[in-house]
């Protein structure tokens, strides 16, 4: 009965303009513990994927720093800016510090709730390089696995959002992503109407690859409005096949590819990223440019235990009584 | 040990894993507390939590089979039920290239913490009831 009840809520749950059918749904319930068995790519097939991931090219040879990307998302995204109520609930316990930026809304030397996009600089092999700094938009998002709360998600297309209506800003998001990149604002958002002193802290903000413009039928903001085309967006397959043919034929160098288990944001670099890494500033709401391993591989390997071990656990009772029977039938042989 | 020993091991450690998921240690101090800074380790209770899990539904596959399913009850095989349900649903969101609606991701969080919650409050009651009467053998296992 209770169990009849959640699936016909999950059922509700799902949009009907969602990529993820009900039958998708059904599959990767019942199809969980089976799938983990089929070989990789019959795995994928049983799954509901995330429906033909978009990702994003940054060349940072064309770009000159101008920063109409980082004013374009401001602009694009404006309405959604936190509006915090002051003075903040005094959290318990004590220790507990509000975040806030709204008093600094015009920094846009770094990530701030007010800032989803900003230009790093750095001197490498005596040129200037400038790199758009955002969301990787990772594959295998550990901010959206990570949050426990449901209000990070990973998008059928390859965005990963952040709920700024669900948030309640505990920042594991920020802990868990290897680059830090949600920053959080307080004095906004629903700790406020549940547990303002004892719980949260505010809401994480990010770039959300424009979704909502995007869903509409339009490109991102900071794609569309810079001059010199650093940015193209489409299938990563394509976008993929592009950065590396760009790589080869100018000996350019390929961050996001693999970066946390591959990400849909790929920087294509005329200096070595290490060297890039070394040159920019770092600190909060700076992020690095070293390599990073799969943060999620490790839970992924483990994923496969859990939804084997049911399985494994009804298995291990035919080998008991198999090995009962054996035992049974030597020790006959043995009387005999 | 016997089984339900390490039932109670198992859920006791999916209890704190699964708290350590909200970041309630480190705001809490409580990973302040010298040997508990773990608690505050966002990869590592999480893979805890997954490992916890396996180690439970091994334990419940293997019971199911040997000695079905009303030897746990029916509504402990609900609330089980509904724990794995959920949980399975979102260890299988968190793999590479899944994604379910966002929706759905969150109805799953809320009722994986819901069903939690409620065995938590089963397990203090039957701890309570066992102080009154003397339980079976079976009774006390959550
Ligand atoms: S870069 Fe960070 S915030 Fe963006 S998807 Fe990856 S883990 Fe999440
Ligand atoms: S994709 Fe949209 S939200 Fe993200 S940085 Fe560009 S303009 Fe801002
Ligand atoms: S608008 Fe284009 S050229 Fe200007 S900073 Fe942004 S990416 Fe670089």
């Amino acid at each position: 009965m209770a169990c009849n009840l959640l699936i016909r809520g999950m059922l509700n749950t799902l949009k009907p303009q969602s990529r993820i059918t009900r039958r998708a749904l059904f599959k990767a319930l019942g199809i969980g513990g089976a799938a983990a068995l089929l070989p990789e790519r019959a795995r994928a097939a049983a799954l509901p994927d995330t429906g033909g991931e978009q990702a994003t090219l940054l060349d940072l040879t064309r770009c000159v720093g101008c920063e109409a990307c980082a004013d374009a998302c401001r602009e694009a995204n404006a309405a959604r800016f936190p509006e915090p109520r002051k003075p903040f609930p005094q959290m318990l316990p004590s220790g507990t510090k509000p975040e806030d930026f709204s008093d600094r809304r015009a920094d846009t030397s770094r990530l701030t709730p007010y800032n989803w996009l900003f230009i790093q600089r750095a001197q490498a092999q005596g040129r200037e390089v400038f790199i758009p700094r955002r969301c990787m938009h990772c594959q295998n998002p550990p901010c959206a696995a990570l949050c426990p709360w449901g209000a990070a998600s990973k998008y059928p297309g390859g965005t990963v959002a952040i709920d700024a209506d669900i948030c309640l800003g505990g920042a594991k998001c920020r802990d868990a992503c290897p680059w830090a990149i949600p920053q959080r604002q307080s004095g906004v958002g629903l700790y406020l109407d549940l547990a303002p002193r004892l719980g949260g802290n505010g809401v994480m903000f990010k770039c959300d690859r424009c979704k909502d413009r995007v869903a509409a039928g339009g490109t991102p903001a900071c794609v569309e409005a810079c001059p010199n085309g650093v940015q193209v967006i489409g299938p990563r397959p394509e976008i993929e096949a592009l950065a590396r043919e760009k790589a080869r034929t100018t000996g350019g160098h390929l961050y996001g590819l693999d970066e946390n288990g591959g990400t849909n944001t790929i920087y294509l670099s005329p200096v070595p990223f290490e060297l890039l890494d070394a040159g920019i500033e770092k600190g909060p709401g700076k992020p690095h440019l070293a390599s990073v391993a799969d943060s999620m591989a490790p839970s992924n390997r483990l994923a496969w235990a859990v939804l084997l071990a049911p399985l494994a656990g009804a298995a291990s009772v035919f080998l008991r009584g198999a090995r009962a029977v054996v035992r049974r039938k030597e020790g006959g042989d043995e009387r005999v | 040990m016997n089984g339900f020993s390490l039932y109670r091991i198992v859920m006791a450690v999916l209890a704190v894993s699964g708290m350590a998921q909200m970041p309630v240690f480190k705001r809490y101090h409580i990973a302040d507390v010298p040997g508990l800074a773990w608690t505050a380790d966002s990869f590592l209770t999480f893979r805890l939590h997954y490992a916890a899990a396996a180690a439970l539904l091994f334990w419940l596959g293997h019971r199911l089979v040997r000695r079905g399913a009303a030897s746990l009850g029916a509504a402990r095989v609900a609330l089980l039920g509904m724990l794995f349900a959920t949980g399975a649903a979102r260890v299988i969101e968190n793999l590479p290239r899944v994604a379910f609606p966002p929706m759905a991701g969150r109805f799953l969080d809320w009722t994986h913490l819901g069903a939690a919650m409620a065995i938590g409050i089963w397990a203090l009651t039957s701890v309570v009831r066992k102080n009154v009467k003397t339980p079976s053998p079976d009774r006390d296992i959550v």
